[in-house]
């Protein structure tokens, strides 16, 4: 067993409202800079939709991920090792700029400086990169809401394998569902970004987990922009550098929440510690898609057993880690009730971000003046609702019903019993029934309503001690670099000499 | 101005001005200035037109500049292969092609920069200084393969003997003088170039992967251990 440990999160899809709030803390903190304008390490796409960059998922497009080949091997599906070296000057499979959107702003000065005319000066769009004038046809939300839309539900990676009924089911006139899907970095266990960087730039914190660019190392071979299948890595026009989330880790070791995380309205996100042996992760990332959701599971460590606890003392994981593991929001929605899921896991790079799939509206119907549930119980059936299970689990289950099912059936347990707790107009045994069938117990469905609906600052993010003072000390000279603002490195980054 | 003293500065100060540069200039850059070490590719930028400018120069000029380094280096080798003509035919007219086909490249280049303004927006003086000598380089080169054929023998018989003269610190001129000003001109833009070289997004080419096809896919950094 080689234990590591790895900086976790969850989004409730259930919460989310699609405010964007986190977007825009994101963009505020790292992005808002020229090469960056265009980035959004935190985005927010409703689904179904085509998301940013347009159709990333579609990886018959973008080539991301990893697959199997013959010989049962995992390969870089862009650039491995045998075809970089052919496609080092151009990348086949590179998304480029008009596959994200171009980044505008507005031309205010004209607003001033505009002749005296008979009409009123307009403040046009124009390019922040070069400053012509566009028409500006698409953004990084351009989906936003448009759950339905001929042009970006309709066109969602994740609709292959439903039925007409079922697509239709999705975008007709007054049934038409969508949900929130926030996207941050992974963070993956085997990310694919890391692995087809021919400069070796890109790297996993062996302490947390977290992947970084090393932006000194990256020679902007652009081999991570095509690889990472989430499309979370970016590319910097103006450094000719690729940049991504760096999960905020100056924040992280100051103990506080990445931005992103902060500023949560709808308080969808957890971060915790996750302990996981590092050496089955080969073994895992080859198996069967319908296996590879309970087999990541599997990898991740119950962090009171006392044989995890003394290995993961071996490998040097501090006391404080280990308690803070031990308290991980992220481990109890992952691992104790399963209900939180990873997005994409066929794409094979075991990401460590978990969703808990959304519960969505009933099927409903207007025959005439009223509205009649489609459903003669309290809460709907999961398998009636409105996304259907299918569309979930192409994005959640690798295809596949099983887990994105459990995942629901415990939540709506959840709701009976906490009405048959609190309101008392549903009788004891059919909330106790609805429990069993899902597999859950009064005091767990206890433990998730808390941790859903009443979870504080501290409840949602259990952030460990990250001893970045050690790193420092071993390092460097200390007196050597008192002036220097702490991390990164002096004078701002600027393209070439 | 004494002739002479114009060829000892073209063929004998230049050159060593030049290495001098190089030399001091990239290592110093690399550990003073590491992050401007990047190819700074255009691709995300303009990807319609940008493999059939970037791809047919690179292999071109990675074609010629292992041909010159095989003659500097080991010029028997291609003195030996030259002693039949046909193969002399042969290498010729491959250098020739490959000549063309970093020519055609460089072109493309250099039009795909001038006319997408996306990409005038990223492109330096320097940038603009470097394409003019490339291109003026490999236009004299593929004229010379044009007008003075078999230059992969005389260069090899020549002017490798001229350029050993200059790293072992004895300059020995006297080859270099009697070539036709074609030649000359090539060998002092390509001083110039190397001179140049620290000074422009070139570096890239000191950095290519190497270490990439032999290490493990996943890379991990643990505090206290340097990289």
């Amino acid at each position: 067993m080689n234990v590591r440990s790895q900086v976790s999160m969850v989004f409730h899809l259930d919460k989310c409202i699609g405010c964007h709030t986190c977007s825009v803390a994101c963009k505020n903190v790292w992005t808002d800079r020229k090469g960056a304008e265009y980035m959004w390490w935190n985005n927010v796409e409703t689904k179904p939709g085509t998301g940013y960059p347009t159709k990333w998922e579609d990886q018959d497009k973008y080539q991301g991920g990893w697959k199997k080949n013959g010989n049962g091997k995992l390969e870089i599906k862009s650039t491995g090792k045998a075809k970089i070296i052919p496609n080092i000057f151009h990348n086949p499979h590179m998304p480029s700029l008009d596959d994200y959107y171009i980044p505008w702003t507005y031309d205010y000065q004209n607003l001033f400086n505009a002749r005296e005319g008979s009409d009123q000066p307009t403040a046009k769009p124009i390019s922040m990169i070069d400053g012509e004038e566009v028409d500006v046809e698409s953004g990084p939300n351009w989906d936003d809401d448009l759950g339905g839309s001929p042009i970006y539900a309709e066109n969602d990676p994740n609709l292959e394998g439903l039925t007409d009924q079922q697509k239709l089911q999705l975008s007709s006139v007054e049934r038409l569902v969508f949900f929130y899907l926030p996207r941050i970095c992974n963070h993956c266990l085997n990310p694919t970004c890391v692995a087809s960087c021919p400069s070796g730039a890109l790297y996993k914190r062996g302490e947390d987990g977290i992947v970084l660019i090393d932006q000194k190392k990256c020679r902007a071979w652009r081999s991570c922009v095509s690889a990472c299948p989430y499309k979370k890595t970016y590319f910097n026009w103006f450094t000719g550098k690729s940049e991504k989330c760096i999960l905020c880790f100056p924040r992280l070791e100051t103990g506080q929440a990445p931005a992103c995380f902060h500023s949560c309205v709808g308080r969808i996100r957890y971060l915790g510690v996750l302990l996981y042996d590092a050496d089955r992760l080969e073994e895992v990332a080859k198996l069967p898609d319908d296996e590879l959701v309970e087999a990541q599971r599997s990898m991740i460590l119950d962090p009171n057993d006392p044989t995890v606890i003394a290995a993961a003392k071996k490998n040097g994981i501090t006391d404080g880690v280990i308690d803070s593991a031990q308290h991980s929001p992220v481990y109890r929605f992952v691992k104790e009730w399963g209900i939180a899921l990873p997005p994409h896991i066929e794409y094979r790079t075991l990401p460590m971000l978990f969703y808990v799939p959304p519960m969505s509206p009933v099927q409903a119907s207007k025959p005439e003046d009223t509205i009649h549930h489609e459903s003669e119980e309290f809460f709907h059936d999961i398998d009636s609702s409105r996304v259907p299970m299918q569309f979930l689990a192409n994005l959640f289950g690798a295809g596949h019903e099983g887990v994105v099912r459990y995942a629901l059936a415990k939540q709506k347990a959840v709701r009976w019993h906490r009405r048959a707790e609190t309101v008392g107009d549903i009788d004891r045994e059919t909330a106790d029934r609805m429990l069993r069938a899902a597999d859950c117990t009064r005091e767990e469905a206890d433990a998730i309503y808390e941790l859903t609906a009443l979870c504080t600052f501290e409840d949602r993010f259990v952030i460990p001690p990250m001893h970045r003072e050690q790193a420092i000390e071993m390092m460097k000279e200390p007196h050597e670099h008192r002036t220097e603002a702490g991390f990164g490195f002096v004078g701002g980054p600027r393209r070439g000499l | 101005m004494d002739k002479s003293f114009f060829d000892q500065f073209l063929f004998v100060i230049l050159p060593y001005l030049s290495l001098f540069t190089f030399f001091l200039m990239t290592v110093y850059r690399y550990r003073a200035q590491s992050f401007s070490y990047s190819s700074l590719s255009s691709q995300f930028l303009e990807n319609e037109h940008h493999f059939w400018a970037v791809v047919p120069f690179h292999y071109g000029v990675l074609v010629i500049t292992v041909g010159h380094l095989v003659a500097i280096f080991i010029p028997r080798s291609i003195l030996l292969w030259n002693s039949h003509p046909l193969r002399l035919y042969i290498l010729e007219i491959s250098a020739l092609a490959f000549g063309l086909l970093t020519l055609i490249g460089l072109v493309g280049i250099v039009i795909r920069r001038a006319t997408t303004t996306r990409i005038r927006k990223v492109t330096s003086p320097t940038d603009w200084i470097l394409f003019a000598m490339l291109l003026a380089l490999v236009v004299s080169g593929v004229a010379m393969a044009l007008l003075h054929p078999w230059g992969s023998s005389w260069f090899a018989s020549n002017l490798t003997p001229y350029l050993w003269s200059i790293f072992k610190l004895n300059p020995d001129i006297t080859y270099v003088t009697s070539m036709p000003a074609l030649v000359k001109f090539h060998i002092v833009l390509a001083f110039l170039t190397v001179g140049f070289f620290p000074f422009t997004r070139l570096v890239h080419i000191l950095v290519i992967p190497n270490p990439y096809l032999w290490r493990k896919p996943q890379v991990v950094r643990w505090y206290g251990k340097k990289q």
